[in-house]
C-alpha cells in the first residue's frame, strides 16, 4: 500500500436552515479544499461524497454526479456513501483505500448535508431512519431516544447517580460550548453553564436540549492524494496514518454490551494498529459528540479514559487542551453544528488544520503532532476511525 | 440458508399476544428474528415462543417524538433483557410516563404488544412491544 496524505481542506460556515443547494455547499468547501492544495477541479480523479438525506431536504438522490458536473470534475465516477452521521468517513477511508491502492492519485472526499433545512419534525423522523424501521422506530424510538437509553444504561451499569452523571454530561456540552465561541465556522456560537444546560427543556431523559448537537446545514471536502503528489504539491501534508471501520446490529441486538459499542472498539482498533500508535499518543481527536452522552462513551471507547470514568476526566479538565487529550477543539459536533453527511469530513478539516497549527489560538491545541477522528453512524451501525499523522 | 422468521409472521403473533424468537442449536435464543445466530452464525434454527418476561434494562421519556407523532408524547420506551437471554426494545405501559425514575431499572415485565398506524416511509403498520411493569 502506498503512504496517502491530505493535501486541502475546505469547510463551509454550518449553520440553520439556509438557501444554498446541495451543489452550491459542497462546491464551496471543494473550491477551499481545492486552492489550499493548489490543484484544478480537473485534477481530480474521483469524486466520494457523504450525504444521507439529500432526497428528504431537497427532493435530490445520486448527489454527487450533479456535484462532479457542477464544479468541474466531468465525467469522473462519483459515488454518494450513506452511512448516516458517518457517512463523509466512509467517503474518506474509502478515497485512502483507493489511493493507497494505487487506483486513484488525487481524490475529493468529503460530505455535505441539508440537516437544518429539513425542520425539527422531519429532520428527528428521518434520523430515526438509521434505527431498525421494522423492530425499533415503530415503538417510537427516535435518535435522542437511543442516546437517552444509553445515558440510563450507563448510569446504571457503573453505578454511577444520574444526578452525578448528568453534571458531568453537562461538563461536556460546556467545553464544548466554549471551544465554539473561537471556531467562526461554528452553528452555535454562545456561552454556556453546567446551570444552563440543567435547566434547558428535556428531550428524552435525561438528555436536555443542551446536551444535544443541533441539526445543521453545511459542507466539508478534503483533497486526498498519494504520496508522490503529496511531496509535489504540499509543505505540510497529513498523512491518513490509520484507518479503520466496523458495523454493528441494531439498538437492541447490541444489548448485553451497551453502553459500550462494539463498532467502534474495532474500528479504533484497526486505525491504532495500522499507525502504530496507542491512546496514549493521540494530542488531539475530534470525536463524535451527538449527545454529551456520546462523547463521554466514545472517549472510554477510544481509550483515553476507564469505562465509567470518562466524564469525571471532563470536569477535572483532562478531556481539554492541555489535559490528557485534547477532545473537540472544533467544538464538536455540539457547538459547530451536525450537517450529518459532511460531519466526518468536518472532523477531519479540523484535525488537519490542528497539524498544521492554523487554527485560532484560542483554541489550538501547542505542538499537536498526532490526531483522531472518531464517526459514528445512527446507533453504533457504522463507525469509523481514522489516524493522522504530520508529513513534515 | 432459509429464513425461518420473517418480519410478517413476527408482527402476526405479536399481534395475537405471542412473542415470537428463535432458538439456534447452540442453545442461544434471537429476538427479534434474524437470519442467522448471533453467537455462532448457524441459520439453522427454530421458531419458539418466548414467555416475555423480563427485566428493564434501560428506559426514556420522550417528550419530542418523529413527524406525525406529536399526540403519543410523552411516551416511555425500554430496553428490556429477556429471561430467555436477549434484549428487545418497546414501549412501557404507563399513564405517568414523565413521572419514570431511575428506580424502574431491574423492574419485572410482561410483553403485550401496541400497534404503530404508520406514516408514508414505513411500509405500513407495525405491532411494537408493550412492557407492562410487575411489582
Amino acid at each position: 500500500m502506498r503512504r496517502v496524505a491530505v493535501i486541502g481542506a475546505g469547510q463551509t460556515k454550518f449553520s440553520g436552515a439556509q438557501e444554498k443547494c446541495l451543489s452550491e455547499l459542497f462546491a464551496e468547501s471543494a473550491f477551499d479544499a481545492l486552492t489550499d492544495a493548489h490543484l484544478q477541479p480537473r485534477d481530480i480523479q474521483a469524486l466520494f461524497v457523504g450525504n444521507a438525506l439529500g432526497d428528504f431536504s431537497e427532493g435530490q438522490g445520486m448527489t454527487p454526479a450533479f456535484i462532479a458536473d457542477y464544479i468541474g470534475a466531468w465525467n469522473v465516477p462519483a459515488n454518494r456513501y450513506d452511512g448516516a452521521c458517518a457517512s463523509a468517513s466512509i467517503a474518506i477511508r474509502d478515497a485512502f483505500l483507493l489511493v493507497a491502492s494505487g487506483v486513484y492519485d488525487i481524490v475529493i472526499a468529503g460530505g455535505v448535508e441539508r440537516a437544518a433545512s429539513l425542520g425539527t419534525p422531519l429532520a428527528t423522523r428521518t434520523f430515526a431512519m438509521f434505527s431498525d424501521s421494522r423492530y425499533e422506530f415503530p415503538a417510537g424510538m427516535t435518535f435522542p431516544g437511543v442516546f437517552a437509553l444509553l445515558a440510563h444504561r450507563y448510569a446504571a451499569r457503573y453505578g454511577l447517580p444520574i444526578e452525578k452523571l448528568k453534571e458531568q454530561m453537562a461538563q461536556v456540552s460546556v467545553q464544548s460550548y466554549k471551544h465554539g465561541m473561537f471556531n467562526p465556522k461554528a452553528h452555535l456560537r454562545k456561552s454556556v453553564t453546567i446551570p444552563d444546560v440543567l435547566k434547558s427543556f428535556t428531550v428524552a431523559t435525561p438528555i436536555q436540549l443542551h446536551d444535544c448537537c443541533p441539526f445543521s446545514d453545511g459542507a466539508a471536502a478534503l483533497v486526498i492524494v498519494s504520496e508522490d503528489k503529496a511531496r509535489m504539491l504540499s509543505q505540510k501534508p497529513v498523512y491518513i496514518a490509520g484507518a479503520g471501520q466496523a458495523s454493528s446490529g441494531p439498538m437492541a441486538s447490541q444489548g448485553e454490551y451497551l453502553p459500550r459499542l462494539k463498532a467502534r472498539e474495532l474500528a479504533s482498533k484497526q486505525a491504532y494498529a495500522m499507525a502504530g500508535v496507542t491512546p496514549a499518543d493521540i494530542d488531539v481527536c475530534e470525536l463524535h459528540d451527538c449527545f454529551s452522552i456520546a462523547s463521554i462513551i466514545a472517549a472510554e471507547g477510544l481509550g483515553f479514559f476507564e469505562y465509567g470514568k470518562a466524564g469525571d476526566a471532563w470536569l477535572r479538565g483532562e478531556a481539554d487542551i492541555g489535559g490528557k487529550v485534547a477532545i473537540n477543539p472544533s467544538g464538536g459536533l455540539k457547538s459547530k453544528g451536525h450537517p450529518i453527511g459532511a460531519t466526518g469530513a468536518a472532523q477531519v478539516y479540523e484535525i488537519v488544520r490542528q497539524l498544521r497549527g492554523e487554527v485560532e489560538p484560542e483554541r489550538q491545541v501547542p505542538d499537536a503532532r498526532i490526531g483522531l477522528t472518531d464517526t459514528l453512524g445512527g446507533d453504533g451501525g457504522t463507525m469509523v476511525s481514522l489516524v493522522f499523522k504530520r508529513g513534515w | 440458508m432459509a429464513i425461518k422468521l420473517s418480519f410478517k409472521e413476527y408482527d402476526t403473533a405479536l399481534r395475537e399476544g405471542r412473542l415470537l424468537g428463535l432458538k439456534c442449536g447452540c442453545r442461544d435464543f434471537l429476538c427479534p428474528p434474524r437470519a442467522v445466530c448471533p453467537r455462532c452464525g448457524s441459520s439453522d434454527l427454530e421458531v419458539v415462543q418466548l414467555s416475555g418476561k423480563g427485566k428493564i434494562a434501560s428506559f426514556t421519556t420522550l417528550f419530542v417524538a418523529a413527524e406525525g407523532r406529536d399526540k403519543e408524547l410523552p411516551y416511555a420506551m425500554a430496553l428490556v433483557a429477556l429471561e430467555e437471554g436477549p434484549y428487545l426494545i418497546g414501549r412501557i405501559e404507563n399513564d405517568c410516563a414523565d413521572k419514570l425514575d431511575m428506580g424502574v431499572i431491574g423492574k419485572a415485565v410482561t410483553t403485550g404488544h401496541g400497534v404503530f398506524g404508520g406514516d408514508k416511509y414505513s411500509a405500513g403498520e407495525a405491532a411494537y412491544p408493550l412492557f407492562k411493569i410487575i411489582d
